[in-house]
């Protein structure tokens, strides 16, 4: 049997060095809590099983909150196994803000939305165009931010210094449609 | 242009740290690629988009503008710098910014966007942190992805506790890189316009891919209310779907990265709301989004190298870096010098002419010295020594009758040029005269050439470094040789015509004789027939016209070989290089098509005849002797080092291989007093290689004649070539 998408996702997300763990919805909370370093801000979890409720993560915070916190948790859209690459929306709800303006990023992937590679992700991207959504705005982030500029490599330029993946796996029933 | 002394200067002040990070680039790019299932594949899609693109180029960019305008967008299409500059300052202005912060934008840099603005009492911040380094130190890019890469760790802490004296003075680079986050963090935060370029741009949905690494342009995109994109017009393709195979090949082209931390897919305006930092109230959802966009497409020349059948390619180009780090001469000086205006590395000619113009490309152009090891490098496959060879032609017309001296020009170079290229071109361009003249009157033509007098005269008048070896001429030509030849295969496998190229017809006529037995050793029927050059030296030189009428005659004297079932053989791997890859340019396609079928370089065709059932019992066996092995520039381009290295391994030699991409030799490029130090920099690296402990004692093979030259004068032992290894006598 070949290897998941969610397998080679882990894998190739801790090949950089980036933290990465599998947890149920149930586990979430649990799981959440010790990648969060406090204080924490968070965008709510749309579309996904798990939510951000009862955790440490304060949702929707105003901008100096944002500011003064070291985690910030926000859902990815998808991910790319190959590359270990999360897809980060830039939603009205500032997602964006959240998961670029601190220092450590946790981001919230549901294992039904793990594609293997780039193909299966620019078809993603188009499928959305085609139905009418318009093209959105979206990072494709693989590992934390860096820097070479100053003579040798730096994580943590501009962006977060540190990147952790959570991937909420679902009802194990759940058949994939890709 | 870069002088002696220049480029002395930067080789002694930049060589180091560019040459560390540019070799580290190229080496993670062949690491990178090797990872990708299918790197052709995604190189030929990547190219046919490109090709499409720039073919339909006004047609998309319509529908570009509506897509932005759809997405609430404006379009400004700027016909030159000064017309994009004139339209970037009125934006800024009507938003009342006092403060623009950019992202890297090489295209900004062309159009000179800070003075621009800057003029206008605006504060420009460059956040990316090598541009960042630049714009304090007041300095230029060396290198068009990693700008900074001729600083080194000590001179940027330097430079920073001079300028900002901070407390404790910085010292590693992370204590660099935070007091660089905070200091243009906070410059970010209250800035109002926020200036990035695009590295691409679809049509379709109007959306931009910035491939970043450091969170710079996401920070500027998101912290400001005002996003002005600056970009060429080349950058438009047609869809998001084909965003794809440049999102896997562009990191991995340039720095070697398989991907960069970030790439943003931007459909501006974005929605993320638009904040102030200080408001500890207003939760970020209820903040405004409301946001401007403005997207800056700029001609500036390019839909003029869109009408130039030469340039065009040059509009393809995704500013990777794999040029620059891939071209051997860049490593050693870096683009200060082997750059214009403002694009370095090998596709900077084609930039800098179709932007600048000649006189700006005329300023390093010569630096290329078309070893094409980028051409594999390039991720769209862009000739780009192609395009350095026209737009030398185009120097050399346009310099007209400089620095001639008649009384040699008229005896030795009996070129086509109509308009004049200099005396040291054109004396180069024209060696085979140099060549027949010398075997004829050998001994005495290199007795003569050696003396005192006459090398201070070549140097003088034809600017030939007095510390080069000129080449020794055979009085017998390997043609003269061969033609009193018994025969000595009598019932042929097969037969073949052998190439007399020049320098194995005049100079290295040794290996010749070597390649002819070791050829019929193996039951193959051999002639030598007398042929003109391939025009390699004219071409190298930009003289294009001459080396077509090179390639029209070489083509008339082999096709008949061909036509009669001889294989084309040839030595030298430069002139094979000819045949399969620019006489597709000089020749019409049928000619072209049949010479190229047919050739192969000497050991590909042995390689053929052992795998076809020759055996090596009939050649000289190696019986574990140590060769280390240095294949040719052109020969690696073309595929061809594996077959030389499988054919020594299966005589029972011992092969150790260089990974240099070039020895820089160059044909006349290491003859030439300006280049001299820089070829020989070159070539250090290659022995250096072959110096080792266990390469010291290794026998030195080579296969092309300027790979042989520049070894035989950087090491004590000498070289040889691998059919030379082969020839039992």
């Amino acid at each position: 049997m070949s290897t998941s998408p969610v397998d080679s996702l882990v894998s190739a997300v801790t090949a950089l060095d980036v933290p990465c763990e599998r947890t149920t919805p149930e586990q979430f909370e649990a799981t959440l809590a010790a990648h969060v370093e406090e204080p924490a801000v968070g965008v709510g979890l749309r579309d996904q099983s798990v939510s951000l409720d009862g955790t440490a993560v304060t949702v929707d915070p105003a901008p100096a909150a944002l500011k003064a916190a070291h985690t910030g948790v926000t859902p990815a859209a998808f991910a790319v196994a190959d590359y270990g690459s999360i897809v980060l929306p830039s939603t009205d709800d500032g997602a964006e803000l959240v998961s670029l303006f601190v220092d450590r990023h946790v981001a919230v992937v549901d294992a039904n939305d793990v594609v293997p590679g780039m193909e299966a992700a620019f078809e993603r991207f188009e499928e959305h165009v085609a139905d009418g959504a318009g093209a959105a705005s979206n990072i494709i982030a693989t590992g934390p931010s860096a820097t070479a500029d100053m003579g040798e490599l730096v994580l943590g330029a501009h962006g977060p210094s540190e990147v952790h993946v959570v991937v909420v796996e679902g009802d194990a029933a759940e058949v994939e449609d890709e | 242009m870069s002088d002696a002394s220049e480029l002395r200067r930067l080789m002694a002040t930049e060589g180091d740290a560019v040459f560390e990070n540019t070799s580290g680039f190229n080496r993670g790019r062949y690491d990178s690629v090797a990872g990708l299932s299918d790197y052709e594949g995604l190189k030929t899609e990547a190219r046919s988009i490109k090709e499409d693109a720039i073919e339909r180029l006004p047609e998309l960019v319509d529908q570009l503008r509506e897509s932005v305008e759809a997405n609430g967008g404006t379009v400004y299409l700027a016909d030159d710098a000064a017309d994009a500059n004139e339209y970037l300052r009125s934006v800024v202005s009507d938003r009342d910014a006092e403060r623009v912060v950019k992202s890297k934008s090489m295209t900004s840099e062309e159009l000179e966007v800070n003075e621009a603005l800057e003029g206008d009492g605006v504060d420009v911040v460059e956040t990316d942190l090598g541009e960042w380094v630049l714009q304090v130190a007041d300095e230029t890019p060396s290198h068009i992805v990693a700008p900074a890469i001729h600083k080194s760790r000590p001179e940027i802490a330097e430079l920073f506790n001079e300028r900002f004296d901070p407390d404790p003075p910085l010292e590693s680079a992370a204590e660099l890189t935070r007091f660089a986050r905070d200091h243009l963090g906070e410059l970010i935060e209250d800035a109002q316009v926020g200036v990035t370029g695009a590295n691409f741009i679809t049509a379709d949905t109007g959306t931009m891919a910035l491939v970043t690494s450091e969170g710079n342009a996401r920070k500027v995109v998101s912290a400001t209310d005002t996003h002005v994109a600056v970009a060429g017009v080349e950058k438009v393709i047609p869809s998001v779907e084909d965003l794809q195979p440049f999102v896997e090949l562009i990191g991995r082209s340039g720095t070697g990265q398989d991907i960069t931390s970030y790439v943003s897919l931007l459909t501006p305006p974005v929605d993320t709301p638009v904040v102030d930092f200080e408001d500890d109230e207003t939760p970020l959802s209820e903040a405004t989004t409301d946001r401007d966009f403005h997207l800056v497409l700029v001609d500036n020349g390019r839909m003029a190298m869109r009408d130039d059948d030469e340039l065009r390619e040059t509009l393809y180009c995704i500013r990777c870096s794999a040029c620059s780090n891939s071209c051997a001469n860049f490593q050693q000086v870096g683009g200060h010098a082997f750059g214009g205006e403002t694009y370095s590395g090998g596709i900077a000619t084609g930039w800098e002419a179709g932007i600048e113009g000649l006189d700006t490309a005329a300023e390093f152009n010569d630096l290329c010295t078309g070893c094409s090891r980028c051409v594999e490098a390039c991720p769209v496959g862009i000739d780009i020594p192609w395009i350095n060879t026209v737009v030398r032609d185009r120097i050399n017309r346009q310099k007209g009758d400089d620095d001639r001296f008649d009384f040699l020009v008229d005896g030795l170079t009996p070129d086509e040029e109509s308009e004049s290229p200099p005396l040291q071109k054109r004396f180069f361009g024209n060696f085979e005269t140099a060549a027949k003249l010398g075997s004829a009157t050998a001994p005495l033509s290199n007795w003569m050439a050696n003396t005192g007098v006459a090398r201070q005269a070549m140097q003088r008048v034809l600017g030939i470094d007095p510390r080069r070896e000129i080449p020794r001429f055979q009085r017998e030509t390997l043609v003269e040789w061969a033609a009193d030849r018994e025969v000595t295969v009598t019932d042929p496998e097969r037969s073949v015509v052998l190439y007399p190229d020049l320098y194995t017809n005049h100079v290295q006529v040794e290996r010749g004789k070597a390649a002819v037995r070791v050829l019929e050793a193996l039951g193959v029927d051999v002639v030598v027939p007398q042929a003109p050059s391939s025009g390699r030296a004219p071409l190298s030189q930009g003289m294009v016209t001459t080396a077509r009428d090179h390639a029209e005659r070489v083509a008339d004297r082999l096709l008949p070989y061909v036509e009669s079932g001889r294989d084309v053989v040839v030595v030298e791997p430069s002139d094979l290089a000819m045949f399969h890859r620019e006489y597709g340019r000089l020749l019409d396609d049928d000619p072209y098509e049949q010479l190229a079928v047919n050739s192969y370089e000497v050991l590909e065709f042995v390689y053929g005849l052992l795998e076809n059932g020759a055996s090596t019992e009939d050649l000289r066996d190696g019986a574990g002797e140590r060769v280390a092995y240095h294949s040719h520039c052109q020969q690696r381009t073309l595929g061809l080092e594996d077959h030389t290295v499988a054919v020594l391994e299966r005589c029972g030699f011992d092969v150790a291989t260089s990974d240099v991409e070039c020895c820089g030799m160059a044909g006349s490029f290491g003859y030439k007093s300006d280049y001299y130090e820089l070829s020989v920099a070159v070539g250090d690296e290659l022995a250096g290689q072959f110096t080792t402990d266990d390469t010291v004692d290794r026998t030195v093979v080579a296969s092309g004649t300027s790979c042989l030259e520049q070894l035989d004068h950087l090491l004590d032992r000498p070289s040889t070539h691998p059919v030379e290894l082969l020839d039992g006598r």
